[in-house]
């Protein structure tokens, strides 16, 4: 059985906010290096996408190429998805973890 | 050797000058990509979607969200190529909807062919097993190397 309570007459209780008490751990968008997009390719989507100047976009362009990867972006766990599905429509090998 | 430039930016519209059998190859490379987009889960799509996260759960619901929208972007970018096949010129965003589509090309066919980075197309025999497929990639990569150069931000 539940028991009726008149609407006006009810408190809303808000949960206690846990904001900046235990904040998400960043998340980082990596790109890996593959066999087969061009380095001219990857230097562009980088500018592209995130709007990085030609030597930037190129610095991360080459330590993918180099080192074998390159964290590209970090953010919240939505922002960095939005971030890996764009570098996926484009051909980029690209993944996400916490920092 | 001299080969004139396939893409040539002139202010907003990239000029094209492709040959007829450019046009046939690409048709049919057009033709057997859109067949493999009828199935995502397709293993020889395999690097068009990639993993997003190493977790199998994560991943899967991310899947879920972006796959279609991910296929949709790519068969846009196979119409658009298929529409534009004998223009002159390219609009910027049909331009990189090309770019697009000639990458996707590579990715399937260097996926299937097991290409590494330090391919020399310089020596490659056409006779050879495999030769004439290389070739072809080959091919697709210098057409997209140009089309990267005309796109590039000045």
């Amino acid at each position: 059985m539940s028991t009726i309570v008149a609407p006006a007459e009810v408190e809303v209780q808000e949960p206690a906010s846990d904001e900046g008490v235990e904040q998400e751990r960043p998340w980082v968008v990596i790109v890996w290096n593959d066999p087969i997009n061009l380095m001219s390719y990857v230097t562009l989507v980088f500018q592209k996408l995130f709007g990085f100047s030609l030597q930037k976009a190129t610095r991360l362009m080459l330590q993918v190429h180099n080192e074998g990867k390159a964290v590209v972006s970090s953010g919240n766990r939505e922002k960095s998805e939005l971030d890996v599905a764009r570098l996926h429509a484009h051909g980029l090998w690209a993944t996400m973890q916490q920092d | 050797m001299f080969a004139p430039r396939k893409f040539q930016r002139q202010e907003d519209r990239v000029r094209v000058r492709l040959d007829r059998h450019e046009q046939l190859l690409l048709t049919e490379l057009l033709d057997e990509l859109e067949r493999l987009l009828d199935d995502p889960d397709d293993p020889e799509l395999r690097r068009l979607f990639p993993p997003a996260y190493s977790e199998p759960a994560d991943d899967e619901q991310y899947r879920s969200l972006v796959r279609d929208q991910l296929v949709s972007g790519r068969s846009k970018a196979l119409a658009t190529v298929r529409k534009t096949l004998v223009a002159e010129t390219l609009d910027l965003e049909q331009a990189d909807q090309w770019l697009r589509a000639l990458n996707d090309m590579r990715l399937v066919l260097g996926t299937r062919w097991d290409v590494t980075e330090d391919l020399d197309y310089g020596k490659l025999d056409v006779d050879e097993p495999r030769g004439r497929e290389l070739a072809v990639y080959g091919y697709l990569s210098w057409l997209q190397e140009q089309l990267v150069e005309a796109l590039a931000p000045t």
